[in-house]
């Protein structure tokens, strides 16, 4: 087996680790008395997969590294997959600190919806742009990773005490605020489901368009529901697109990626409605008493500890790293490229939130609240500024 | 000043909340930190006097209280941070993309955009990092940072100093972490302190009260790291002026020997040669990549020479002396005497030389008779070719395009699309012939030439963009990061942990504070009063609704 293949297979058992691992933190719910087996079996067990898992994944991005010669960190592919590694590492780390097994039943399956995203990118080695080609690029993404994989923890917890603490017996704003954010989980499995449905399938359509003064073509993996914006089919005997992106989509494949958020939406909402349909009531609702045994407190407290925790490495990784990489890369150590005003934008959102925490008014659901928006924020540097509004540190 | 005596016999500032050295509420005071409404005593700033609390009658005070609240300064951040996010929405005006069918904003937005781009050009917000109001609102975060951090500090650290051991009553049985012990022997309350002890707590007495504090200088963290802010924004204003901040960029043609701008004529750059490397598509590696994404450079680099001018006498010719021999190349930069050189871009388009063969007009084979070759950025006047033709050189435009009164023109001093008029002086004919020379043109002006001028070949080179950087300020820079970074560690990965054991009878009531992380504190003291009597504090959190 050669280091590539290899090195896919690690992923691929840290993967199938990981979902042992969440099915042996689930099996923590049924001891009924959670203080005095803190220390229970299934616990053990369930952390002991988790870190065979995280060594397997790590050994991914040790085989890819000897492979290609370079940090596998220099695309979107690359980069999700190391920031779904950071996520298990701030984990098993607040693990310890905590030993709060549930974490593991909710932190794991979004760590695992992350590394399953970023399967759908690209996973061919690729070689590296020499802007790329600094070790300040390793030592600012890396950093970043794990500041983020702590911000994340800070998230599940938070989530986990909206999901805990807010009343289901009847809808209101903030039980529906809570389905909206569990939806889009959902969009994510809807995107992961469709495109690997249309992968195994082999489809391909390529478009022709105009972009800025170039003729450009487009290849859609997907049937096209949106055409690129003046964009002409020249694959014959597939689905002809329903209408066009509009102008203002610019930029690189605007049109695909349309095309894709739109299918992702459609195919997430029927995943969605299915299982709301299954369950008969709402998805916060069900997941609700999982959390009778834990303490609202601690997991207020764990959120807040993870801001506090993750917010230096985060600054030393976004902020300070980042900018001597600018600085020897292109001269600047700041540009007010998007990519670095959203990780500025991300950065005061937390100092906000750290300031706010200094009152007491904002202790327990208001930081709960927080705690998913900053993480939201994060979500949307990675996905949407990287594929969308791209600038110089684009991954697309 | 209307000094507070406590009835502990210690004498406070004006405005006090909680008496510095024995920490009893202060009548009449506890509704400035809100603890006439709450079980729980504030202990954010120890209950000390702050200035902002205490006065707030005259302008001044009011500016003061009003830089000095957390509350403006979190709103001061959510604003940057909402104008910042606007500024993303569509792309700033340096970042139009090359290919835009017009750069020009006043176009771009409106046409790209629609309604929606107009107003955002509009509104200045396609310059919004430069904009006054955001630079304003930098300097505002910067003037609330200054004076809340003076605010607190001061009266912060001087009730850290004089806090004594010994505590009122209420001031523990309204903490947080709270319990009461009817019956504790003595050996009980040494066995906590030795294992307080051994948990690198540090221990004050005074008649058996006693004080277990640790972490104390986490306190300081938040200060640090403000004036680690304060002096990023200092160095963003010091980088405003040129003597603080240099940048250039410079064209350099590969074998060209110039001056390069902004070193007062005291530096020179010569490109030996530029490189564009590119990965190799057979390599086993990247292959699937390259083929499915096409080539990917991997290298530019541009070898140069750095020459310092030696002006012996004014106006004179300088005399050029080698300093550096480098390579550079991206994520490589060269440096010498305070400058940085960055390689920055390329232009691959420009000619260098053209090679024009002579043949009879009529010939079909075009047989070339004689040719000559100009070379683009030192053209000779005249030609005179070993077959006896002599070529005048009339007219020269490096950069040709015609005008709209249809005028032949250059648009720029560089080669990118040379074109000429050429006389030939047959050495038969007396008569010379008139040509207008191309790339893909070869007009003839009279139609009745008997000679044609052709382009037979030609050379082009690279020229190399190189960015020239003095940037004194990154030591500021780089002293406010590593300050701001000491700051938030300290705060965020030490907590100042208090507990106080106050003897009552034959017990002991216990209370324990901490600025953050209590699951730590509540650890720390089941071990402590592990295997004692002493009964394990009660966390009587508040939650605000
Ligand atoms: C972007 C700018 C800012 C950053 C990154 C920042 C960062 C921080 C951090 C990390 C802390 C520690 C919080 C904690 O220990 O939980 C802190 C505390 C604090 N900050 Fe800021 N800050 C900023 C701006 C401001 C401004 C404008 C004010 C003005 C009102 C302010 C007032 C305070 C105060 C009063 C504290 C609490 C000090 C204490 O613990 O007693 N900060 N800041």
């Amino acid at each position: 087996m050669d280091l590539v293949s290899l090195s896919g297979n690690l992923l691929y058992a840290a993967f199938i680790l990981y979902l042992i691992a969440t099915l042996f933190f689930g099996a923590t719910i049924r001891q009924k008395d959670s203080k005095v087996k803190k220390k229970g079996i299934s616990g053990n067990i369930a952390i002991t997969i988790t870190i065979l898992g995280f060594l397997s994944h790590f050994g991914y991005f040790i085989t890819r590294w000897m492979s290609s010669g370079h940090a596998p960190l220099g695309n979107m592919f690359e980069f999700v997959t190391f920031l779904g590694m950071a996520m298990i590492l701030a984990f098993i780390i607040i693990y310890f600190m905590y030993r709060l097994s549930f974490l593991g039943l909710f932190a794991l399956p979004i760590a695992m919806l992350i590394i399953a995203y970023a399967s759908m990118f690209p996973s061919e080695v690729a070689p590296l742009v020499p802007s790329l080609n600094s070790h300040w690029l390793y030592i600012h993404v890396s950093t970043v990773a794990i500041g983020q994989g702590i911000l994340f923890i800070s998230f599940v917890a938070g989530l986990m005490y909206l999901i805990k603490e807010i009343d289901q017996s009847k809808r209101t704003s903030k039980n529906t605020w809570l389905e909206v954010i569990l939806y889009t989980a959902f969009l994510f499995i809807g995107f992961i489901v469709i495109t690997t449905v249309f992968n195994i399938m082999g489809y391909k359509a390529t478009f022709e368009y105009q972009e800025g003064t170039q003729m450009v073509t487009t290849e859609y993996h997907l049937p096209a529901i949106a055409a690129p914006n003046n964009g002409v089919l020249i694959t014959e005997e597939v689905m002809e697109p329903w209408f066009e992106a509009p102008t203002w989509m610019q930029g690189a494949d605007a049109g695909r990626k349309f095309n894709t958020v739109i299918w992702s939406v459609f195919s997430g909402t029927i995943i969605y409605l299915l299982t709301v349909l299954i369950l008969r009531k709402r998805v916060g609702a069900a997941l609700q008493p999982l959390l009778r045994n834990v303490k609202a407190d601690l997991l207020d407290e764990i959120m807040y500890r993870a801001v506090a925790i993750g917010f230096p490495i985060f600054t030393l990784g976004g902020l300070i790293f980042a900018a001597i990489w600018a600085q020897i890369a292109w001269g600047r150590f700041w540009g007010w490229d998007p990519k670095e005003v959203w990780a500025l934008i991300t950065w005061f959102f937390y100092a906000a939130f750290l300031h706010l925490r200094l009152s007491r008014g904002w202790h327990g659901e208001k930081s709960g609240w927080l705690a998913v928006v900053g993480f939201g924020i994060i979500m949307f540097n990675l996905i949407v500024v990287n594929l969308v509004l791209a600038g110089l540190h684009s991954y697309a | 000043m209307n000094k507070i005596k406590c009835e502990c016999g210690h004498v406070n500032p004006e405005g006090t909340v909680l008496c510095e050295a024995c920490g009893k509420p202060i009548e009449g005071n506890q509704h400035i930190d809100g603890n006439d409404k709450k079980m729980l005593l504030n202990m954010r700033y120890e209950g000390t006097a702050r200035r902002s609390q205490t006065y707030r009658k005259s302008f001044i005070d009011k500016v003061w209280s009003f830089f000095s609240s957390v509350k403006v300064g979190v709103w001061l951040i959510v604003v940057a941070l909402v104008a910042s996010m606007i500024g993303t929405l569509f792309p700033q005006s340096q970042f139009i993309p090359a290919n835009a069918t017009s750069r020009d904003p006043a176009i771009y937005y409106e046409d790209q955009f629609g309604l929606i781009g107009k107003i955002y050009y509009q509104l200045g917000f396609h310059e919004m990092y430069d904009s006054w109001w955001y630079l304003v609102l930098l300097g505002l975060i910067g003037v609330s940072l200054v004076i809340c951090s003076l605010d607190r500090f001061i009266p912060l650290y001087k009730a850290l100093r004089i806090q004594k051991p010994k505590r009122h009553e209420t001031f523990l049985n309204r903490q947080r972490f709270y319990s009461e012990t009817e019956k504790v022997s003595q050996e009980e309350i040494e066995q906590v302190k030795a294992k307080l002890k051994k948990q690198r707590y540090k221990i004050t007495e005074e008649n058996g009260h006693i004080l277990a504090e640790k972490g104390r200088f986490s306190r300081w963290g938040p200060y640090v790291n403000h004036i680690g802010l304060i002096i990023i924004l200092l160095a963003a204003i010091l980088r405003t002026t040129p003597i603080m901040f240099t940048d250039e960029y410079v064209w350099v043609r590969e074998g060209e020997t110039i001056v390069i701008p902004g070193t007062k004529g005291e530096y020179y750059i010569e490109n030996e040669q530029f490189l564009l490397e590119m990965h190799d598509p057979d390599d086993d590696r990247f292959r699937d990549a390259i083929a499915s994404g096409g080539m990917v450079a991997s290298n530019y680099q541009t070898d140069v020479v750095i020459y310092k001018a030696k002006q012996d006498i004014p106006g004179a010719e300088p005399e050029l002396e080698p300093i550096l021999d480098d390579s550079i190349q991206m994520n490589k930069p060269a440096k010498f005497d305070g400058y940085t050189l960055y390689q920055s871009g390329y232009q691959q388009n420009e000619f260098r030389s053209m090679t024009f063969k002579i043949h009879e007009t009529n010939d079909e084979e075009a047989t070339a008779i004689d040719s000559f070759t100009i070379d683009l950025f030192n053209p000779e006047s005249e030609y005179i070719l070993d077959s006896g033709f002599r070529v005048v050189l009339d007219q020269y435009y490096p950069d040709y395009y015609l005008t709209d009164e249809g005028v032949p023109a250059s648009e720029t001093n560089y080669p990118r699309n040379p074109a000429f008029v050429v006389v030939v002086y047959p050495p038969d004919a007396s008569e010379p012939e008139v040509s207008f020379l191309g790339i893909g043109r070869n007009i003839d002006a009279t139609g009745e030439n008997d000679y044609k001028v052709a382009i037979q070949d030609f050379d082009t080179h690279y020229v190399s963009g190189l960015t020239l950087r003095v940037d004194r300020t990154l030591i500021f820079f780089g002293i406010g990061a590593a300050i701001f970074m000491i700051g938030v560690i300290q705060g965020m990965y030490w907590q100042h942990r208090r507990v106080w054991i106050h003897p009552k009878a034959d017990g002991v009531l216990l209370a324990g504070h901490t600025n953050k992380n209590w699951f730590g504190l509540s650890k720390d003291i089941e071990k402590a009063i592990e295997q004692t009597n002493i009964k394990m504090v009660e966390d009587r959190q508040e939650l605000d609704k």
